[in-house]
């Protein structure tokens, strides 16, 4: 039985996590995510500013609070936190372990292939097209407003760097379940083609990869009664050669793992139940059998797989215009109609001031920001509204003269009003993501382990 | 036949791919799944979503979890990124859906 740790469930989680999951018990593999799709064009923009840059700089500085343990325990360590410089973040990496006197102690391995941001021209006249999964539109429709293009690599290259000895393995793209995946399949032996067992360890990385949201964290059943979130213990793997394994968390850590709350987390993000499409594996989610195995700890068995597809997932992120969202708060009475009010005379004004967007969405925090028209008829004594204006548009000019005509509205527009002090609010560039497949033959994984 | 809102039968989690939404509906005890299964159909829960949902819905069985899973399409004002929303990622289309009210035997 080998033990594997996530700690980090987004780019944003805890940076405490991956410590605490280090120093408080027993893990053979510490597994991060740091790569949100927005993570991409930011670290591009980073790395065209400055070549040594475009990876997580988190990773390196958690790496250099945890180095005695990982040295002391043999703890192998798995981040995506390549981003799109993997060998920067090498070489970040090898400086940290030089500096705290740990040279030699560990092996580096890089596995790098992903990123085909320098490709799409040449792809693309070869004839494939990486159409939109959800519009069909082929990507030579944004090619040249591209900021980032990644494909997402499976679980086998890493495993293949564990199999040349890398004791920190850092990645480019790599699928969050195959980060979790890759030390079974090293560890274990696991063939390429062994379709059940492949599922099994991509189900447990599904159940880990959104850190804390598997042991307590919004977990909507029985929620007031979890105990100690202010602790919470990030999830574990404890993953057998035959596939089963127990998702628990350290002894004496907040939260709380039952059958009915790793539910909630099998149904994140869920869309065909039974053809769970990653790299390594199709897993069939309801061919999972779970039982509770005595106190945190939920047992998973009889999960079964079919063939991986010949394609990679593909995420490219591109420039799609402009938005800006302003809001003011509203204090009873009639706060719901004052706000209302507001947005009226402000749609007004931007009408006059001949402002053309793609969107304007007016929402009112407090009646039904969430759920909308479900939310009903707000009651008359609300104690407060916010209003929350946003607009959307190509052409930025438009989007940045509407931020103007936020703050006057306290002066001229209906009273008892606040919530404005934080000044005009800010015109932001819309990354979007064009989703696609490519075919696996036209990718190259590529794999690199160094001595430090 | 008593009436009652999901949120007494059910749990739920919800999150987004894109400008779809997905919501997991889980039966609180094994009995309640029927109760699910039977009466809520996709046709409900695309009606239930007017006014937040454009697109179709499609709704996958899971009984092994007692649960099933729905795609809302065309949900999220674009999706991520690109959506204005406060709940851009639908996180909160899990407890909207547990306002729907059933008929218990």
């Amino acid at each position: 039985m080998i033990r594997i740790a996530n700690g980090q469930g987004f780019w944003g989680d805890s940076v405490e996590a991956p410590v605490e999951q280090v120093k408080r018990g027993p893990i053979d593999y510490l597994t991060l995510d740091y790569l949100a799709e927005v993570t991409m064009s930011i670290m591009q923009k980073q790395r065209s500013r400055d070549p040594r840059l475009g990876y997580a700089r988190d990773f390196v500085e958690m790496l250099g609070r945890v180095l005695p343990e990982l040295a002391a325990r043999n703890i192998k360590v798995i981040a995506n936190a390549g981003g799109v410089n993997p060998e920067a973040c090498r070489a970040a990496v090898e400086d940290i372990i030089r500096k705290n006197g740990f040279a030699g102690r560990f092996k580096i391995g890089v596995v790098a292939g992903d990123d085909i941001m320098g490709r799409l021209n040449e792809f693309i006249s070869a004839g494939m097209e990486m159409k939109n999964l959800d519009t069909g539109a082929p990507l030579s429709s944004v090619v040249n407003r591209v900021q980032s293009a990644n494909v997402y690599l499976g679980a086998a290259p890493v495993a293949a760097a564990l199999g040349q000895g890398a004791t920190i393995v850092i990645t480019g793209r790599v699928t969050d379940t195959g980060v979790a995946l890759a030390p079974m399949i090293h560890e274990f032996g696991w063939a390429a083609d062994d379709w059940d067992r492949l599922a099994a360890g991509t189900v447990a990385g599904h159940t880990v990869e959104c850190g804390a949201q598997s042991t307590g964290g919004n977990c909507l059943i029985d929620w007031e009664s979890i105990p100690n979130l202010a602790d919470v213990g990030y999830p574990i793997i404890e993953a057998n050669p035959d596939g089963t394994f127990v998702i628990t968390k350290h002894a004496g850590t907040g939260g709380r793992v039952t059958v009915a709350g790793v539910k909630e987390q099998l149904v994140y993000e869920m869309g065909d139940p039974k053809s769970y499409i990653t790299p390594d594996v199709v897993a069939d989610f309801t061919t999972i059998h779970l039982e509770q195995d005595g106190e945190n700890r939920v047992r998973f068995s009889g999960i079964r797989g079919r063939p991986a597809t010949e394609f990679y997932k593909v995420s490219v992120s591109y420039s799609a215009g402009f938005k800006a969202v302003g809001s003011l708060v509203y204090a009873w009475p009639d706060a719901y109609r004052k706000a209302e009010n507001a947005a009226r005379i402000l749609r007004e004004r931007l009408d006059r001031l001949g402002l053309r967007f793609d969107a304007v969405l007016i929402e009112f925090v407090g009646a039904n920001a969430c759920h909308g028209p479900l939310a009903g008829t707000p009651p008359a004594d609300l104690a407060e509204v916010g209003l929350r204006f946003g607009v959307r548009s190509e052409n930025k000019a438009h989007v940045e003269r509407f931020t103007k005509e936020i703050a006057p509205l306290v002066l001229n527009g209906p009273p008892t009003v606040t919530g404005f002090a934080g000044g005009r609010p800010k015109v932001e560039e819309i990354v979007a993501y064009w989703p696609a497949l490519i075919p696996k033959s036209a990718v190259q994984p590529k794999i690199s382990v160094t001595e430090t | 036949m008593p009436r009652v809102k999901l949120v007494d039968i059910a749990h739920a989690r919800s999150g987004d791919k894109g400008d779809t939404a997905n919501v997991g509906l889980i039966a609180r005890r094994p009995e309640y799944y029927a109760i699910l299964r039977d009466q809520v159909t996709a046709a409900r829960v695309k009606e239930h979503f007017r006014g937040i949902c454009r697109g179709n819905v499609e709704r996958f069985e899971v009984p092994n979890l007692g649960a099933l899973n729905f795609l809302l399409h065309e949900s999220l004002d674009g999706g991520g990124t690109v959506s204005l929303k406060t709940d851009a990622q639908g996180k909160t289309y899990s407890s909207a859906l547990l306002r729907m009210e059933v008929d218990v035997p």
